[in-house]
């Protein structure tokens, strides 16, 4: 997001008043007026037969302007029926009506617009009538979140097995506010680091050991990102980001750090696999125009794709990092979400077998998709550039974990049997309802991107939209939304260069729900066929 | 070798300071009264450890909030997937009812103008966010907290232009040096966008008085586009009169502030930042939040509030904890009168060691005046005061210099993070210590020369230390 100024009256708003013939009414009353008074006044009428109407078209004028930009001011905002430009920086449209007058930050004013990505969009119209399977059947359900609600029961009966009486210091679970209340070091509780260290150990295959004094936690993923940011790019330079890509990227590295997300545009010919080539091209475009690119973003597994990069990609991706000098900050987060036939291969493990400059790699973890703990705020960063983790345990001040949940994490963690059948049961269920849904939407004509992991698929409905633009993708869109009932992430959301691609997760429903979604879906297809 | 951004490299973070050196010394060499009683004694650290038996019976009687549950029913589900950053509603409600509790219901706050943080220090530098822009200015009054180097100028690129306060008058905020200080920076061509203060103060431990409030609002009242921060952080902690007046309950007491006439938009441009860190004694708990009526401010904290948002866990017990209003009303008044007894220990153990205080009815510290015992009027010799203080005694304190303080001599010493013992121990050494080196604690200094000798080398040894210590950063 560009901290441009606002413009003043947006002219691609739909809702314009019609000025245009107002005013070609007033001119035809010109060419009338002048020349009577000409007629009736002789010389002198002829002046001051087109200075009065003159001045009086002029005031008429400046009426209507005005009165026409009050009107764009005062309309509510319809991102649908907004052309939204197909570039990934989109320029920010003109606030809708700014409340008051006193002077606060321009980045205030960015960020506290209403949000026109359909990603939020979407989250907010569920908010305001969410499906419940007894309370509000006809509600909208939510595919638009990768929240896990899989396997919650699992941590559910961990923790009424083993709070009891904990708080009051069991010997096994110590929950007692005593020594937890006071300052600990801001970047995390050693054992919490320990037992993260070994969680992601485990849930990345086993095959990579991560050292605790490498990593720094935050109160989530988010932060993380941010903070990775903030250490290594000023403000102005620019990262390179493979498309399609989370939303949330533009908030966490363009709001605050002022850090500009360059799109590296994948293709489905390629199932959205990253292609160094594209990244050649774009980090020398990049550099003509003058930006500094500091470093790559990349999510694996992939959100919103849910591939896997391989290790040949993963030492590609190295070798370009290393020929241009630049970071790589590999977010994780869905390590343990695998369900295909690939094993995932963390960053970290390609670093160990080869000599590269380990002090470039950058890895972002978190407990909010693997251990479906979301609402806890647990994430880490890991690096083995020593400036880089001493800025971040500064940084961390901002963003530390609340240490009841450090202490409560750090006991669930600790119980290796539970972690151990909570990681194969989850990434179990994952795959069942992943194959079963996918299943479904093959049957009602629906193809899906190949993908190993996530909680999501990353569906093609291009053949459904007309036109193949954009805007045919937003019509669709809402209708999923309106129709249908159904909140899913329009590909544009995710800056992807084909339209029609949607994220649709499936981890927020349960398997019996599944009927019911499909039945949805099918509705808005059939409608979209039968339209033809 | 790669680039990394200037803020990782560069040392705004004010981390060097001898505040947090004073720290790192101490966790070198941390007292304990059974495996290391010739320790450092933490007195620098502004921690409120008197209470906690209060909290742990509370959650010895209520373990439904720990553990997940709601009238026995487990609500796991619905916590553990709670990431809106709207924060949790019946939070927020007990959230302000205790803030207005604090208050003496004088006051009362919306929770829909709360923005939940991790922390006050989240809270703090999402202002600085919120209201200025790189290179603008903040005025703030000295002395101050030393994180508010880190927390307001670090990632904001915001400046800090000092209100030099003296000890001619308490250390109050004059109509002059609110004048100064803006005359300041229009010098250094910094635009200013408006005042921030700490009421209760930290370090002095005063509350700021109706007229110094006053004189704030006048000033932001009569420029336009400024803003007055309140960090009211401490504001639990008022155990003796006067009475804690918060800037709240200045704007509604006056009267050409009446929402209808308020073309100043004046209740817009006033923000509290809170935490429960000091008056809960929580601080590892990350819970802070800001009040502000400014829809854009609360819009745009709100989302920036994703970078630190509390845990659902804890939001959750909080809000069980400060709901019960039987529970806040005897912790409020208990925790007062402990603060209060403890803070007279420690006044009285210094005024047994000939040493005077700033009279305080607040915070968990007292600003102490050891001007008598520097050798000259200058900052080097409340170096080397402290060096002796910290290595020498075992106690680490807090220099004035490192809260910005314009007189050499004053330094922040914390009483509620410790036992009574610890306390008397320490008050024990610190006599012993001005005996020696003044030969009496009347303040008249009478040096030998061998005892001259010692020091000197052991000042000599200690700043190779620290000398040593920084080359290592």
């Amino acid at each position: 997001m560009t901290q441009t100024q606002k413009k003043p009256t947006n002219p691609k708003k739909t809702q314009s008043e019609p000025p245009s013939s107002s005013s070609s009414s007033s001119r035809t009353g010109m060419k009338l007026i002048v020349p009577l008074q000409a007629v009736v006044q002789g010389r002198n009428g002829f002046l001051l037969g087109s200075l009065i109407p003159l001045s009086l078209f002029y005031f008429l004028q400046l009426y209507l302007k005005r009165r026409r930009s009050e009107n764009n001011n005062n309309t509510p905002s319809s991102p649908t029926t907004l052309l939204l430009p197909r570039s990934s920086s989109r320029s920010n449209l003109s606030s809708r009506g700014s409340i008051s007058r006193v002077r606060v930050s321009k980045l205030a004013n960015v960020v506290a617009k209403r949000d026109d990505s359909l990603y939020y969009v979407g989250i907010e119209r569920v908010e305001k009538d969410p499906y419940h399977v007894k309370f509000n059947p006809n509600g909208i359900i939510q595919l638009g979140l990768s929240d896990n609600k899989l396997s919650l029961d699992l941590i559910e009966k961990w923790l009424v097995k083993n709070l009891e009486g904990s708080m009051m210091g069991n010997e096994d679970i110590n929950l007692s506010i005593n020594g937890i209340a006071p300052y600990q070091s801001f970047h995390g509780l050693n054992e919490l680091k320990i037992a993260l260290a070994d969680f992601m150990h485990q849930v990345m295959g086993g095959s990579v050991e991560f050292d605790p004094s490498n990593m720094v936690l935050t109160s989530g993923a988010t932060p993380a990102i941010e903070i990775l940011s903030f250490c290594l790019a000023d403000h102005g330079n620019a990262f390179l980001v493979p498309t399609p890509y989370y939303p949330g990227f533009d908030r966490d590295v363009r709001w605050r750090p002022g850090i500009d997300l360059i799109p590296v545009h994948c293709r489905s010919t390629d199932n959205f696999n990253l292609n160094i080539t594209a990244l050649e091209q774009a980090f020398s475009q990049a550099r003509k125009r003058g930006v500094k690119v500091r470093g790559i973003l990349i999510s694996n597994p992939s959100n919103p794709v849910g591939n896997i990069l391989t290790p040949d990609m993963l030492f590609s991706l190295l070798d370009f990092a290393e020929d241009k000098n630049i970071h790589i900050i590999a977010d994780e987060v869905f390590a343990g979400s695998t369900y295909g036939s690939e094993e995932f291969v963390s960053i970290a493990e390609v670093l160990d077998s080869e000599y590269i400059d380990k002090s470039r790699v950058h890895i972002v973890y978190g407990l909010s998709k693997d251990l479906s703990i979301a609402g806890f705020r647990v994430g880490v960063i890991h690096s083995h550039n020593k400036t880089v983790l001493d800025a971040a345990k500064k940084m961390s001040r901002f963003s530390a974990i609340s240490a009841p949940t450090q202490r409560l994490v750090t006991s669930m963690l600790s119980d290796k049997r539970f972690i151990q059948e909570y990681i194969e049961t989850n990434r179990n269920r994952i795959r069942r309802v992943h194959d079963e849904f996918v299943d479904c939407l093959t049957k009602l004509g629906i193809k899906c991107a190949k993908s190993s992991a996530g909680m999501f698929c990353w569906a093609d409905m291009s053949g459904l939209i007309r036109p193949y633009s954009e805007k045919g993708e937003l019509e669709l869109w809402e209708k999923f939304m309106s129709v249908a009932k159904i909140n899913i992430t329009p590909g544009s959301a995710c800056h992807c260069i084909e339209p029609g691609w949607f994220r649709i997760c499936f981890t927020t429903i349960s398997f019996e729900e599944i009927p019911v979604v499909i039945d949805r879906i099918r509705k808005v297809v059939e409608s979209c066929k039968s339209s033809d | 070798m790669k680039l990394l951004s200037t803020k990782a490299t560069c040392n705004s973070h004010g981390q060097d300071s001898s505040y947090f050196l004073g720290w790192e010394e101490y966790e070198k060499n941390p007292y304990d009264n059974v495996h290391n009683p010739k320790g450092i004694i933490q007195m620098g650290l502004a921690e409120n450890q008197l209470s906690f038996d209060l909290l742990e019976s509370w959650l010895a009687k209520n373990p439904d909030a720990s553990g997940f549950k709601r009238d026995g029913k487990s609500i796991f589900r619905e916590l553990a997937l709670f990431q809106d950053y709207h924060g949790m509603p019946a939070f927020k409600q007990a959230l302000v009812d205790f803030m207005a509790e604090i208050r003496g219901n004088k006051v009362t706050f919306d929770p829909n103008h709360i923005v939940l943080t991790a922390g006050s220090t989240s809270a703090n530098e999402t202002l600085m966010f919120c209201l200025a822009e790189k290179g603008e200015a903040f005025l703030l009054p000295t002395p101050y907290y030393p994180g508010f180097d880190r927390d307001l100028k670090w990632r904001t690129g915001v400046e800090i232009v000092p209100i030099h306060c003296t000890s001619s008058n308490n250390f109050q905020v004059t109509e002059q040096a609110l004048q100064q200080a803006y005359q300041e920076a229009q010098k250094r061509n910094l635009k200013v966008k408006g005042v921030m203060v700490t009421n209760p103060s930290n370090p002095l431990g005063t509350t700021m008085s109706r007229s110094e409030l006053n004189l704030l609002v006048d000033f932001i009242k009569e420029n336009k586009d400024m803003h007055l921060i309140s960090d009211e952080i401490y504001s639990g902690t008022v155990f003796s009169s006067p009475n804690f007046i918060s800037v709240m309950e200045i704007l509604k007491d006056r009267n050409d502030f009446n929402n209808s006439k308020d073309a100043d938009n004046i209740f817009e441009r006033v923000h509290v930042v809170y935490s429960l860190s000091k008056d809960l004694g929580l601080p590892g708990f990350r819970v802070g939040a800001i009040y502000s009526e400014n829809d854009t401010v609360v819009a745009a904290a709100t989302k920036m509030s994703s970078f630190g948002l509390i845990s659902s866990q804890t939001q959750y017990l909080l809000s069980a904890m400060l709901g019960d209003k039987k529970f806040t009303k005897n912790y409020l008044a208990e925790n007062l009168k402990r603060l209060k007894k403890r803070q007279n220990k420690l006044v009285s153990g210094l005024q047994k060691a000939g040493i005077s205080c700033l009279e305080s009815n607040a915070g968990l510290f007292c600003w102490v005046d050891m001007r008598h015992l520097l050798h000259s009027n200058t900052f080097e010799a409340e170096m080397e005061l402290w060096k002796k203080i910290v290595y020498q005694v075992g106690l680490n304190i807090s220099p004035g210099s490192s809260c910005h303080c314009t007189e050499p001599g004053w330094f922040r010493v914390c009483f509620a993070n410790m036992s009574e013992e610890t306390l008397k121990l320490a008050m024990k050494r610190l006599k012993a210590f001005v005996v020696e080196s003044t030969g009496n604690v009347n303040g008249v200094t009478t040096k030998s020369t061998k005892r001259n000798l010692l020091t000197k080398w052991v000042f000599r040894l200690s700043s190779r230390d620290q000398r040593d210590q920084q080359e290592e950063r």
